[in-house]
């Protein structure tokens, strides 16, 4: 990470209006010499170059499994902005436009305002990691996420001791995305984690799969990731990150309280009302492919299972 | 032309032709089917209606063929579901009857369908008389019980549910509405095959 010289001008700083305050928001924070300004040429407003996406694998943090391939990553996917069948995702975003975009981050934080998404990036190193991803409906993949450890850029904001939760918000524009336009669900889309749960550090920020900026219908341009839990609390094209102290509202958890809980840990002991959530189908495998046991935490036992202790997973489900 | 959705199916799952059944054909195949099996069953009931309102009454070998078609849609449903969903695991498929209501719906629709599958013959039809018309009305009970099931596995969108309810409740509304008249027609001599 670099600091300093605030003579540089960052990418942001083609001034406009709506734009001023991410400045400022930036000085705030003393990001304003990070490395993009000074290692990239000058795009346009908003862009963030293709290298940046080709991070190097952390594998210390990466399962070994085969990832499933682009096409299935990019082909099936649950995004109900776009409408409420998997293949409606990639047929529905082709005219969404991820960049340029802005994240507001707000609540109980000391460093507020709304941040362009490159300079929210500038002083991040991406990394590669490959994750399981388990869906609440008993699917699940192996995904090579590009992206930064969440707490990295909560720590930056300076959350204060008021901040238990971290609430998130997907964009909410029903002519980019047409899902929106039927009241399937409360829109927008708001997802949340306790704040020990956002600042462990499998949790992610992706921006990117396989060394490539985010497909639209994988949540670009910025998604979180959270393997440990089912692929909805993963709340993708984040607008807002707010700092709160009460428990969030969150869309699954409101919209069927007795079906999706607020902490939704991939537990196999568990069920579904409506399904067993023991075993499940990876996506990729031939018809005759045998369901694989779900495991609990999805494998991530060793890492989190201490976040839970004491409580009782049954009933916080 | 009602065969192809299972042609295309069968293709798809042995990958030939150039079909393919996307990206989780397991789920590609019990969806196909089982919307396929509710649809043949909503045209099946629409065959009287239409009947009554176009005095056609060659619809009725249509129909059928249509409700022999809604049977093995929903064999191919539930099979696909046993054998590629369940692996055949019997011990599993048992529990999750059990334990899931939608699952013991959709198999209680499934099951009142056989005896209408065996009993759909000229033959039979003959030879039960009045009681084929009341066997076969048990076609009302297993579109309900369809849609029961079909709106009870749906996670958020209920559109498509509502949608087939309301077909649904028309065709069978239909015939409540004009029972007055098929009973004064059955007192009349000689009326031939039912209203199922
Ligand atoms: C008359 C009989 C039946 C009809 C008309 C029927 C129809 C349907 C329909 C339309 C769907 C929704 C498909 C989708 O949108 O994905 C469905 C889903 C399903 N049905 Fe059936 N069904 C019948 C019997 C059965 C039986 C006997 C079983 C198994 C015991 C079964 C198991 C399922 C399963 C597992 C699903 C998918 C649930 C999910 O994806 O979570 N159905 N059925």
């Amino acid at each position: 990470m670099a600091h300093k010289s605030a003579s540089i001008i960052l990418p942001s700083e083609i001034t406009s209006e709506a734009l001023f305050h991410d400045r400022r928001a930036v000085l705030a924070m003393g990001l304003a010499g990070a490395a993009l300004g000074a290692a990239t040429p000058l795009t346009a407003l908003g862009d963030i170059p293709a290298e940046r996406y080709k991070a190097a694998r952390n594998a210390r943090l990466s399962v070994t499994e085969t990832p499933n391939s682009f096409e299935e990553i990019s082909g099936y996917n649950n995004f109900y902005e776009f409408g409420t069948d998997k293949s409606d995702p990639a047929a529905n975003s082709r005219n969404f436009k991820p960049l340029p975009w802005n994240v507001t981050v707000d609540g109980e934080c000391e460093v507020k305002g709304s941040f362009a998404l490159e300079d929210l990036l500038a002083p991040q190193t991406l990394e590669e990691r490959v994750y399981r991803m388990r869906c609440v409906e008993a699917w699940s993949m192996v995904i090579p996420w590009v992206g930064f450890p969440l707490a990295e850029l909560l720590k930056r904001h300076k959350p204060t001791s008021k901040a238990k939760y971290v609430a998130f918000t997907t964009l909410n524009d029903p002519k980019q995305m047409p899902g929106q336009r039927e009241r399937v669900l409360d829109w927008p889309y708001v997802e949340g984690l306790r704040i020990d749960e956002a600042m462990n550090p499998l949790t992610l920020l992706a921006v990117g799969v396989y060394g490539k900026a985010l497909p639209n219908q994988c949540g670009a341009p910025l998604r979180l990731v959270v393997p440990w839990k089912y692929g909805f609390k993963g709340i993708k094209s984040i607008v807002r990150i707010s700092f709160v102290e009460q428990q969030p509202r969150t869309s699954w958890s409101h919209a069927a309280p007795n079906e999706y809980g607020f902490y939704a840990n991939v537990n196999p002991a568990v069920d579904h009302p409506r399904w067993s959530q023991a075993t499940e189908r990876r996506i990729g495998g031939s018809l005759l492919a045998r369901r694989q046991a779900t495991l609990p935490f999805n494998g991530y036992a060793d890492q989190v299972a201490d976040l839970y202790k004491g409580m009782d997973l049954r009933r916080n489900f | 032309m009602f065969i192809s959705p299972a042609l295309w199916l069968a293709a798809g799952a042995l990958g030939v032709a150039g079909v393919s059944l996307g990206m989780d054909p397991v789920r590609s195949l019990v969806h196909e089917n089982g919307t396929m099996a509710l649809r043949m069953l909503v045209a099946t009931l629409a065959i009287t209606p239409l009947r009554q309102l176009t005095g056609h009454s060659d619809l009725l070998r249509l129909r059928r063929m249509l409700g022999l078609f809604a049977f093995f849609y929903a064999l191919l449903h539930l099979s696909s579901w046993v054998v590629f969903d369940q692996g055949m695991d019997l011990q599993m498929i048992l529990s999750e009857v059990v334990k899931r209501p939608y699952l013991l719906v959709g198999l209680s629709a499934a099951m009142l369908m056989l005896p209408l599958a065996l009993t759909s013959t000229t033959a039979a039809q003959r030879w039960l008389k009045r009681r084929w018309t009341q066997l076969h009305r048990l076609t009302y009970v297993i579109a309900v019980l369809a849609v029961w099931h079909f709106w009870w596995q749906v996670k958020k969108d209920l559109r498509e549910p509502i949608a087939y309810a309301v077909i649904v409740t028309v065709l069978l509304g239909w015939r409540v509405w004009k029972r007055p008249r098929a009973a004064k027609a059955r007192s009349a001599p000689a009326t031939t095959q039912g209203t199922a």
